[in-house]
């Protein structure tokens, strides 16, 4: 009775309720023990000349240990001087350049791009002197024109890197044609879509601890995967066999906790200039402006087709707000382009995008990582086109799905579908969520002239998840002569469960049962080889080592246990359930796991393994939102979210709804009530929980998940990410549920988020452009 | 994140509060609850050198019923306002008022006397008590005084109290119809302040007050629907005139010609709620 | 100044800087380190503990404040004998939580909730948790928790 595809409850969670988990703040490792405490000084304007640091005050006060900026960091190689690009040269193509004309410097040089940039850190010998400290450090700035938009960077007045010549730091995709590809179009919408800024917002911010001692760098960080943090970390001048990182528990990352930022490569640095253990948790404002953000796509699309609802023709322009500093916003805009035509088969697609800096927070992934973006922009202008059109928008989408049939399917924009079967999640989710009833009550709402409207909003996507599939993911799996199992994964679990996913997949291979298995991960000393847990990966990927590793032990173990019983390998069985080794039709004869084990080398049976893929998997699913707005105020109150989310066979119940519900929360955040704002300055105004409008329990109903399953021959394990669905699926369906509640009156596009203000001015709107035209 | 450095001190009567701060001057601030003081001292936008702390100034943690009014101490908490069966029964329109602020846990912490002394023009309970036609006592260095809610709410933060002067007890009449009351806060999620509020007493007519949260630096009267109402308007007709006299702001939440909208349709809604609840 | 507490029972005494968050002091003096901080506005929760039974945010209160008082942590939640508070239990069994970053918080304010209304609808349960943010889960578990854990100690 195999264990896989049943409910199992977390292995992890015992500790994490009773004595509550470890993140960095928490460590009390002996070799911390007088740690100083780091609190950096940031740009308090978003784009200026620095003129003058003055450290005198800070240094002079109680409790400082030390006080230091660029200035101080003789001991680091340099960053080779850039060469100033010609005056004609195109922006370059293809992902982002990360450095020459665009380097980003670790504490600020000579000039700040954002506010919260770090310019300075000061270690103190307690947390509360370090805000104090922080204060008395003067920094003079001679301002420069901000550049708080896309809009402003795209008009090249205020250069945020002269010798680059520009703001425009990427473009690529392909060229965009002419308005030919829409000749004969019926229906004709083109209009632009806003993806707006939001922040990652991990209830744990970013935090490190670093210790420097016998030539060996040790550093504890917040991150999701520890074995990249330790090749950044190089930059402080020692090789990798010289630094260890370690992954405690971490708070959340949801992709802005790849790696490792700025600051932690300082606060590392700081500990090895000092020569004192430094520990360093942001707080929460230093958070909303420091660590990287997500989305910041500005969309131009234009999309074309029949009456019926047969789409001919779609192009879509995506302009991407990397912030500051291009990073990984530099390369977002290439997935959104791959995934531009969704589950859709349209006859003729252009995208292509372009990557401005501007004056904000650097962009970088954020759960979906340019996925999202591209789904939310179809999902809008198949609904805009539907709307124009006068035919319902679930029947567009069936009308114009990928059919099971076509798979695999290469889009025209060379993306790889392996498999999916759009029109099946789209009935599942129909049927579940009663819609011809929904739309007979919003009908019925509107002749009455109710002001509280019903609003359905469907979404129908499909992702790119295990993108870098030739990377892989590390396992090495053991088996102990006491008859225990550990696991070492490459994947590193900030939530996952994959402690309890993993042991999943050894009892069910090894028969070992799960309270005897191990699982470890985040820590470079044990596992100096490993990929982590972003884009939906680990499950597929890491899983697929553990299940690799599981089953290489299984055959060690195999002919062990044939010497033991003196028989042959062909004739040993493994009895899964039991977890005994037995003579095939001798069942009176049995080997434990610790007997067998005992008598290889060392007492152990290992398998140290990396599962490569060779093509990434697609995720898909349908997910309807049922909204109510008040027509007469324009607020929003989401009443049910009915989603069938398809990554494959599933594992583990639990967890896979876990992922879903998160996933769906935050999409639907997006679509309702977070955005990222700055004024004209560059300044943030969204800089703290009170005014960035984080969604609560209070916003969100329960969630009906319906059960779909489609595999994927990319893995044995058949399976595809679901970690990032939730996001992509949730963000379209209450963004166009909003709209369809007020499609009648004339509304055929509000930006996100869909403010109670937005949702009425758009009703304004559109009942004074019905006024006009009459 | 933390908090410049002050001195603690305590108190644990009004007498001994009073002395305090006469000793400390303007270096001092009454903590009472903390639930606003220390968030923007934590945010460094205040420094006090001195915190006076009420916490164990007990004799100012009550509710009685003194006939035709009913006395709130003013270091009463907001859990206790809420869950009050005297306020419940004869001043729905309070207890659902502090029920209202914050959430849970700012509502074991936060009192009644401290929102009323912090006065955020987006706060709950001071519209509400000015609906209510409030008396606040106060009690100073030279005696004790009683200032009307119409008096007391001067600006944005700003109150009438003198520095070293402290709210001792909030008497709320109790209203000739005490189910006639609706409260509407308008936010774009439940844990925000409101964007713009409106608290009714009355079931239209005469003797209807209405008070409105966040369109002005302080909580502000409708008066004009008030007169219209007293001269026999509908419902309908009286809300229309909620944003005059009003100084609405614009910010990231809202613009002030949305606020304004939101005003009539929240007097509306409120009116008609209260009436229906007589 | 000087500062006495009880904190999950056992009584605390120590010298601290006038200023001192509750939160500071029962992670770093009380060495009770399952208490997070999440935000600097008294925004997401992660932060709430029992004090005298009730919920509070103890980002928002002075160690001061809560000299001679009962505080309630997570660690002090469970029986003697190890076995887990039905809220926890609950959390364990609905999967109410997944970096656990907020959990400890989120316990608390639960357990707060459910003493003042043992039996509230997934309407009181949502609201009542408006002051307390989760980012992985979604809240949809963490409420069936409540609910569950409520039914449990009926």
């Amino acid at each position: 009775m195999s264990i896989l595809g049943t409910r199992v409850i977390r292995t992890e969670d015992p500790r994490l309720l009773t004595s509550g988990g470890v993140y960095v703040d928490d460590l009390r490792e002996p070799d911390l023990a007088g740690a100083v405490r780091a609190t950096f000084v940031r740009s308090t304007v978003a784009h200026a000349l620095i003129t003058g640091i003055d450290t005198s005050a800070a240094l002079a006060a109680p409790g400082v240990v030390a006080v230091l900026t660029a200035a101080d960091m003789t001991d680091l190689p340099a960053p080779p001087p850039p060469e100033p690009l010609p005056d004609d040269a195109p922006p370059p193509e293809g992902p982002n350049p990360m450095g020459g004309v665009w380097q980003e410097p670790l504490l600020a040089v000579d000039r700040v791009r954002f506010v919260g940039e770090p310019v300075a850190i000061v270690l103190t010998d307690t947390t509360y002197a370090g805000e104090d400290v922080a204060e008395l450090v003067s920094v003079d700035y001679e301002p420069l024109p901000a550049v708080p938009s896309i809009e402003a960077a795209l008009a090249d007045e205020s250069l945020l890197f002269p010798d680059a010549g520009t703001n425009v730091c990427v473009r690529g995709g392909r060229a965009i044609g002419d308005d030919s590809i829409f000749a004969g179009c019926e229906v004709i919408v083109e209009g632009d879509v806003v993806n707006q800024r939001v922040a990652a917002l991990p209830m744990e911010g970013r935090a490190t601890a670093a210790v420097f001692s016998g030539g060996k760098l040790t550093v504890w960080t917040s991150t999701q995967n520890a074995q990249l943090a330790r090749l950044i970390f190089t930059a402080v001048g020692l090789p990798p066999d010289a630094i260890r990182v370690v992954a405690p528990d971490v708070g959340g990352g949801f992709g802005a906790k790849i790696g490792v930022d700025r600051e932690q490569i300082i606060v590392a640095w700081a500990a090895k200039r000092t020569g004192k253990p430094v520990r360093w948790v942001e707080t929460r404002n230093e958070n909303l402006m420091g660590m990287t953000q997500g989305r910041a796509q500005l969309h131009h699309i234009k999309i074309g087709g029949d009456r019926q609802g047969h789409i001919k023709a779609y192009r879509l322009d995506v302009v991407q707000d990397s912030g500051a500093y291009s990073r990984m916003g530099g390369f977002l805009p290439m997935l959104t382009n791959l995934m531009a035509p969704g589950v859709y088969d349209i006859p003729v697609v252009e995208a292509d995008y372009k990557v401005v800096v501007t004056n904000g927070t650097p962009i970088a992934a954020y759960r979906g990582a340019g996925r999202p973006e591209a789904a939310a922009t179809v999902e809008r202008a198949v609904d805009w086109f539907a709307a124009e059109a006068g035919v319902d928008p679930a029947v567009v989408r069936k009308l114009n799905f990928i059919k099971k049939e076509q798979f695999p399917f290469v889009t025209k924009t060379g993306a790889p579908y392996d498999t999916g079967d759009y029109e099946a999640a789209l009935d599942l989710v129909l049927d579940a969520a009663g819609y011809d009833q929904l739309r007979a009550e919003q009908k019925r709402r509107r002749d009455a002239g109710e002001t509280k409207l019903l609003g359905i909003g469907l979404a129908t996507y499909v992702e790119i998840t295990a993108a870098d599939g030739a990377a892989g993911e590390t396992a090495k799996v053991e088996v102990h002569d006491d008859g225990t199992a550990t696991v070492y994964t490459g994947s590193s679990a900030h939530g996952q469960g994959h402690h309890t996913a993993f042991a999943m997949i050894v009892q069910n291979e090894l028969g070992i049962p799960m309270d005897k298995i191990e699982v470890i991960h985040g820590d470079t000393d044990l596992i100096p080889d490993g990929v982590g847990t972003y884009a939906s990966r680990s499950l597929q990927l890491g899983g697929s080592a553990v299940h690799k590793a599981a089953i290489e032990v299984k055959e060690e173990a195999a002919k062990k246990a044939a010497e033991l019983f003196e028989a042959a390998e062909a004739d040993v069985v493994l009895d899964a359930d039991t977890g005994t080794w037995h003579i095939a039709g001798d069942p009176d004869k049995s080997l434990s796991w610790s007997q067998v084990a005992a008598a290889a080398d060392q007492g152990l049976i290992v398998a140290n393994v990396r599962f490569t893929a060779d093509r990434p998997t697609f995720p898909f699913g349908t997910q309807l939102s049922l909204v109510e707005v008040d027509a007469e105020t324009g607020k929003v109150t989401l009443l049910r979210h009915v989603t069938a989310d398809d990554a494959g066979p599933v594992l583990n119940p639990v967890l896979m709804e876990g992922q879903r519900h998160g996933g769906i929360a935050q999409g639907a955040a997006q679509a309702l009530v977070e955005e990222i704002l700055y004024d004209a300055d560059g300044n943030p105004l969204t800089a703290t929980l009170m005014d960035y409008g984080a969604i609560t329990a209070a916003e969100l109903p329960s969630f009906e998940l319906l059960t779909h399953e489609t595999s994927t021959s990319a893995n044995p394990l058949g399976v595809k990410g679901i970690g990032e669905a939730g996001t992509i699926g949730a963000t379209p369906a209450v963004h166009n549920a909003v709209i369809d509640a007020v499609s009648h009156l004339g509304v055929r596009h509000i930006d996100m988020p869909t403010t109670p203000e937005r949702v009425w001015t758009a009703i304004q709107k559109a009942g004074a452009q019905k006024e006009s035209a009459q | 994140m933390i908090p410049p450095s002050f001195t603690y001190a305590r108190a644990t009567s009004v007498d001994e509060a009073l002395a305090l701060a006469a000793e400390h001057g303007e270096d001092a601030k009454y903590l009472a609850g903390g639930q606003s003081l220390l968030p923007l001292m934590k945010l460094r936008f205040a420094a006090p050198t001195v915190l006076i702390d009420l916490g164990r100034v007990t004799e100012l943690s009550y509710v009685r019923d003194e006939g035709t009014y009913v006395a709130i101490g003013a270091l009463t908490r907001h859990h206790d306002v809420a869950t009050s069966e005297l306020l419940l029964a004869d001043i729905p329109l309070l207890a659902h008022t502090a029920e209202a602020v914050g959430d849970p846990q700012i509502r074991h912490r936060g009192t009644i006397g401290g929102s009323v002394a912090h006065a955020d023009a987006a706060a709950d309970l001071p519209a509400s008590l000015l609906a209510l036609d409030a008396t606040f006592v106060v009690r100073g260095e030279s005696g004790t005084r009683t200032a009307a809610a119409a008096e007391f709410f001067k600006g944005i933060f700003e109150t009438a109290l003198e520095p070293g002067e402290l709210l001792t007890e909030i008497q709320v009449p109790k209203p000739a119809s005490p189910s006639a009351w609706s409260f509407q806060k308008f936010n774009k999620r439940a844990i925000d302040f409101a964007m713009v509020g409106a608290a009714v007493q009355g079931a239209g007519g005469q003797n209807t007050a209405v008070a409105l949260i966040n369109m002005g630096s302080t909580p502000l009267r409708a008066t004009a629907v008030e007169s219209a109402l007293a001269n026999g308007a509908s419902i309908a007709d009286a809300a229309a005139l909620a944003a005059e006299g009003t100084n609405a702001g614009s910010d990231i939440h809202a613009s002030k010609a949305y606020r304004e909208h939101l005003a009539r349709v929240l007097v509306r809604r409120a009116l008609e709620e209260a009436s229906a609840r007589a | 100044m000087k500062v006495e507490l009880t904190v999950n029972g056992k009584g605390v005494t120590a010298d601290v800087e006038d200023r001192t968050l509750l939160v500071h002091f029962l992670r770093d003096v009380a060495d009770l380190t399952a208490t997070n901080i999440g935000c600097d506005t008294t925004s997401c929760g992660a932060c709430t503990v029992l004090l005298d039974g009730e919920s509070v945010k103890s980002c928002t209160v002075l160690a001061a404040q809560a000299d001679g008082r009962a505080v309630t942590t997570l660690e002090g939640l469970a029986a003697e004998s190890g076995e887990m508070h039905p809220v926890q239990r609950a959390f364990h069994e609905e999967h109410g939580l997944q970096c656990g970053y907020c959990t400890p918080g989120m316990v608390m304010a639960i357990v707060s909730l459910l003493k003042e209304n043992p039996s509230p609808t997934e309407a009181e349960v949502r609201t009542g948790l408006e002051g307390n943010i989760c980012r992985c889960t979604g809240y949809h578990n963490i409420v069936k928790a409540a609910l569950a854990a409520a039914e449990a100690s009926q």
